[in-house]
């Protein structure tokens, strides 16, 4: 699973994307965020508060309950303040 | 029309380009975005927008999509700039054309207010007290979530 990280987020945890393989209960992006904040510190601390951390599945926007699964493409950013 | 570029883009060229060949144009609204050069008792002195290259093309045209639904539109033009721009520097250019001019008006203000919230870019700024991304306003959510009621859906 491929994880892409943009803006303030990126800058946290110092990484644009890494590759990925979570165990085979995280189905869902709710999932896939509790265990990315359980890598490391810098993790925790970027992805810590869920107001400000949206996320993109396969460049769409996705929910919490959305499924997630090898092979996709997930982005976790700020709110966008583009235009 | 979708382009997202770092050049710098010509409004007359675009309202051109818009106008050539269609003669059902009545009316043509057009939106610029501008960096600004400060912001309270900071000045700016430049700003670096980064995005989300392979979805930013996708919601733009979601965007322009949803606008050609609710509006009789005879095009539609999204020119978003990323990279790192100064103070004066022309950033977006929307333009919705229409045979009547409150189609054109109000497409225009929707597409603004729905690329705002809904269009995958960041600002960093640079100013006199450091560098800092721009954090999103509530009241570019409540200009966008507008549109959701009116759409009566």
């Amino acid at each position: 699973m491929r994880i892409l990280y943009f803006a303030s987020i990126r800058q946290k945890i110092g990484l644009a994307a890494e590759e990925v393989s979570p165990p085979p209960e995280v189905t869902t992006v709710g999932a896939l965020l509790e265990w990315l904040k359980g890598r490391d510190a810098r993790h925790a601390e970027a992805l810590g508060d869920p107001r400000v951390v949206k996320v993109a599945v396969n460049q769409d926007f996705a929910d919490p309950e959305m499924k997630v699964a090898e092979g996709d493409e997930v982005a976790f950013f700020p709110p966008v303040t583009g235009g | 029309m979708i382009r997202v570029q770092t050049e710098d883009f010509d409004v007359a060229q675009e309202l051109a380009r818009v106008r050539r060949g269609d003669r059902g144009i009545g009316g043509i609204a057009l939106f610029v975005g501008v960096v600004r050069a400060g912001a309270g008792d900071e000045t700016i002195r430049a700003m670096t927008l980064e995005h989300y290259p392979a979805m930013t093309e996708r919601e733009l045209a979601k965007i322009e999509a949803e606008a050609k639904a609710r509006w009789p539109l005879e095009a539609v033009t999204i020119v978003h700039r990323y990279g790192r721009l100064e103070p004066g520097d022309q950033i977006v250019l929307v333009i919705a054309a229409s045979s009547h001019r409150q189609a054109a008006f109000e497409a225009c203000e929707f597409l603004v207010d729905w690329l705002k919230t809904k269009a995958p870019f960041w600002k960093l700024e640079d100013t006199s007290s450091g560098s800092r991304w721009v954090e999103a306003r509530a009241a570019d959510d409540d200009a966008a979530e507008r549109w959701q009621k009116e759409s009566g859906s």
